[in-house]
């Protein structure tokens, strides 16, 4: 799964050797910024399912690098053996149009990239303050102290258009 | 279940089509009971936070069908609590549409003149007025200078928002914390409760049969508050009249399961559903290009632009297309709009991906690292309402995956080459403005992954003339089932090509009198004549001399 949701989301590996993350990326991808614990909350309906997709992503792997000539490492989950740019080809079959199993793979994604993009197994203002990876990396700015978001300047101030000539007086197309 | 509760007036849902329903029934006299599938949220539970089970996911319903995915609002106050408060009134061609039926999909008796004094009263009650320059966000005003740049006009939204009470948080799809945004509970609402009506949030209507006295049973389970996947208990309430605004993605599907009780739909039921056309262009601004050509600065040291997550949704639209001497299906608006991370940024595509994947992967990611730069487009356009609801889930309006939001429900929407084309010409137009001379790379949303996208659905039971086309007739009563009203987007009969809520919410204001009058013949004492919710009565003068007695 971890290497799953770093395909969705690439990252740099934890530590040297690191199989399941290919460090295809700088910085945390969606594993360090926690698509794991999102994914075995129960609040997304998920969790019960996740061995067995762990098992059917393995099956279709060994299935992928059988077709292609090749060789797994077989010390290593066939998903995780295969390289990223295998692991990225194998992962757009799955998640394409057409694909019968496309619905829980897009899932899969859906909270992968959800746990990057904006930390939704968190508090929002404590995954900032922990400088979460991927709000970091969108550089979401921290909210104030009572942890809302407000800003003081928000318009250029100004006309920047002509209006449509045919605008009626409640603002409205004719 | 013998006994059952009482109540003059069900109505189904409390957003746009069932609050104003609720409120002039309530205050005409009538004993109304709203049931809401989801729970009642106030300004104080408005969080600013992307934890599932914030007010974030709490309000939501998110269901993925097959080829269209529908957002929409799960609260006291429906889709006018999470929505984003833009309301323009639909231009005046959208109601001579022929649509995929090659005749005109509107009742002869609508149009945009006849409507026009109900949009006037729902102006007067949440209230709509226009923005200013002055109000129009960063991302409206790089839009506008965008299309002027383009030779092309832009116009600031007319909106339901107090602006001076708006800190541009851009937390609007989590409710508004500050009540800058006037949702349905700060008007329509609370005023059908201080007249007695009751709204019982975490009521889940799944069918509706016949009483022996000639009026209905409606069934409810309720929902847990926290997960919705659970049941806590189940009732029944029978009411002479019942007012179906569930939203155009529930209210097919409650009729569907009703059939057992109350014998067969019309045809159009669960039929002829428009997504509005919908599409979105995610582009990533050049910050550079944008103070060198646009001539945009945000002062010394700031980027010209950068500021995607400042603001309140869409401020500002480009109108050039709505020309009633196009044809049908070229018709469009483009509208400066903004999508949070977690419900938006998956699907949007990188525009400068090579041969790998565009939505997933190491283009995507780069393409996040620059998400303060990104500025969304959001196309609303001429559809060949091809939705057809497929048979209904065990509950509800789908099977729920997830705690909250996330469901899997029964609608297939495959776009026609019409709807298509209409898409492919907005696409090109967009990209046309954004990339002139550098100011920006832009790509379409991908449909791929959880098919076409809506925030307006429509049309899933429509009003009209033609009862083989049309499941209600012109005053919104369901064909064969007297006494059942649709008063919500459902009954709208195709898309606006522009944000729909005001043309809703006007549809339904119109539908009251009749619905008031079909309650008296059922003995309710009831009356029509209500002033807005804060007392106001122009609106009131304005449609008085239009109601039938
Ligand atoms: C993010 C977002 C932004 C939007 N922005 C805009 C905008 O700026 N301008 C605009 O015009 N429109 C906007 N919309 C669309 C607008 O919110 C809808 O068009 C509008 O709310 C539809 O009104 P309705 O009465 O048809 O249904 P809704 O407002 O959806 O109300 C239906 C209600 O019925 C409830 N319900 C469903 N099933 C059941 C059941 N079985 N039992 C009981 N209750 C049930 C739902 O929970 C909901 O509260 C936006 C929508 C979204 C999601």
């Amino acid at each position: 799964m971890e290497a799953y949701a770093d395909t969705i989301v690439p990252g740099e590996k934890r530590w040297p050797g690191d199989a399941a993350i290919a460090g295809a990326a700088d910085g945390g991808g969606a594993v360090a910024a926690g698509a794991i614990q999102l994914l075995e909350w129960d609040a997304t309906g998920l969790t019960e399912g996740l061995d067995d997709l762990a098992d059917l992503l393995n099956r279709h792997a060994r299935t992928y690098a059988d077709g292609r000539g090749l060789a797994l490492d077989t010390a290593l989950p066939p998903f995780v053996a295969l390289d990223f740019g295998h692991r990225t080809a194998l992962v757009a079959e799955l998640t394409a149009p057409g694909h019968p199993e496309k619905e829980f793979w897009v899932l899969l994604a859906l909270f992968s990239n959800m746990a990057y993009d904006s930390a939704a197994h968190m508090h929002t203002a404590d995954a900032i303050a922990q400088g979460h990876p991927g709000l970091a990396a969108m550089g979401v700015v921290p909210p104030g102290p009572d942890r809302l978001w407000r800003f003081d300047q928000h318009s250029y101030g100004r006309r920047l258009a002509r209006v449509h000539p045919d605008t009626t007086p409640s603002g409205s197309p004719a | 279940m013998n006994s059952a509760e009482q109540t003059d007036v069900l109505v189904v849902g409390s957003g746009f089509g069932g609050a104003i329903a609720a409120y002039h029934l309530a205050a005409g006299g009538a004993s109304v009971t709203v049931l809401e599938r989801g729970p009642w949220l106030t300004a104080e539970d408005a969080e600013h936070d992307y934890k599932l089970g914030s007010s974030y996911t709490r309000g939501f319903d998110f269901t993925v069908g097959d080829g269209m995915s529908i957002l929409g609002g799960n609260c006291v106050g429906g889709g006018s609590v999470v929505y984003f408060a833009s309301m323009p009134r639909a231009p005046r061609f959208v109601f001579e549409r022929r649509g995929s039926i090659g005749r005109r999909m509107w009742p002869a008796a609508v149009s945009r003149d006849t409507l026009e004094p109900w949009y006037d009263r729902v102006a007067e009650a949440l209230p709509v007025t226009p923005q200013d320059w002055h109000d129009v966000t960063y991302a409206g005003g790089l839009w506008a200078a965008a299309c002027d740049h383009a030779g092309r006009t832009a116009n600031p939204l007319p909106v339901a928002i107090d602006t001076a009470a708006c800190v541009n948080c851009n937390w609007m799809m989590a409710g508004c914390r500050f009540d800058a945004k006037r949702s349905l509970l700060l008007n329509y609402l609370p005023a059908a409760v201080a007249h007695g009506a009751v709204i019982r949030p975490l009521h889940e209507v799944q069918a509706i049969s016949r009483t022996d006295g000639g009026g209905y049973r409606i069934r409810y389970h309720v929902i847990d508050d926290e997960d919705y996947r659970i049941t806590t208990g189940s009732g029944a309430i029978d009411a002479k009249i019942v007012v179906l605004a569930a939203g155009a993605g529930a209210t097919p599907v409650i009729l569907q399961r009703s059939e057992a009780g109350l014998g067969p739909m019309p045809h159009a039921v669960g039929r002829y559903f428009s997504g509005n056309g919908e599409r979105l262009n995610t582009a990533v601004v050049n910050e550079d290009r944008v103070a060198e050509v646009l001539g945009l600065s945000r002062g010394e040291g700031a980027p010209a632009y950068g500021a995607n997550p400042i603001g309140r949704g869409p401020t500002v639209a480009s109108w050039d297309r709505l020309d009633g001497s196009l044809p049908e299906y070229s018709r469009y608006s483009l509208e400066q709009l903004y999508f949070p991370p977690g419900l938006g940024t998956i699907l949007a595509q990188a525009p400068d991906a090579g041969d790998g994947p565009t939505w997933f992967g190491r283009d995507k990611k780069r393409m996040l690292s620059r998400w303060n730069s990104w500025l969304t487009i959001f196309t609303m356009s001429e559809d060949d309402n091809e939705g057809v609801f497929g048979p209904p889930p065990a509950t509800g309006n789908a099977m729920r995956i997830s705690q909250q939001m996330l469901g899997r429900g029964n609608l297939r929407y495959e776009p026609t080459a019409n709807t298509r084309h209409g898409w492919a010409a907005s696409d090109a137009e967009v990209k046309d403005i954004l990339e002139r001379d550098g100011i920006a790379r832009v790509r379409p949303w991908t449909n791929d992954v959880v098919g076409a996208y809506t925030v307006h659905p429509l049309a899933s039971c429509r009003m009209g003339d033609d009862p083989a086309t049309s499941a209600l007739d012109d005053r919104n009563e369901l064909r064969g089932h007297p006494g059942i009203f649709v008063t919500d987007g459902s009954a709208v009969p195709g898309a606006l090509t522009v944000n729909p809520a005001m043309t809703i919410a006007a549809v339904a204001e119109r539908a009251v009198p009749g619905i008031v009058r079909a309650a008296r013949e059922r003995g309710v004492a009831v009356r029509y004549g209500a002033p807005a919710p804060d007392g106001s009565t122009s609106g009131r003068r304005g449609v008085l001399p239009l109601i039938r007695t």
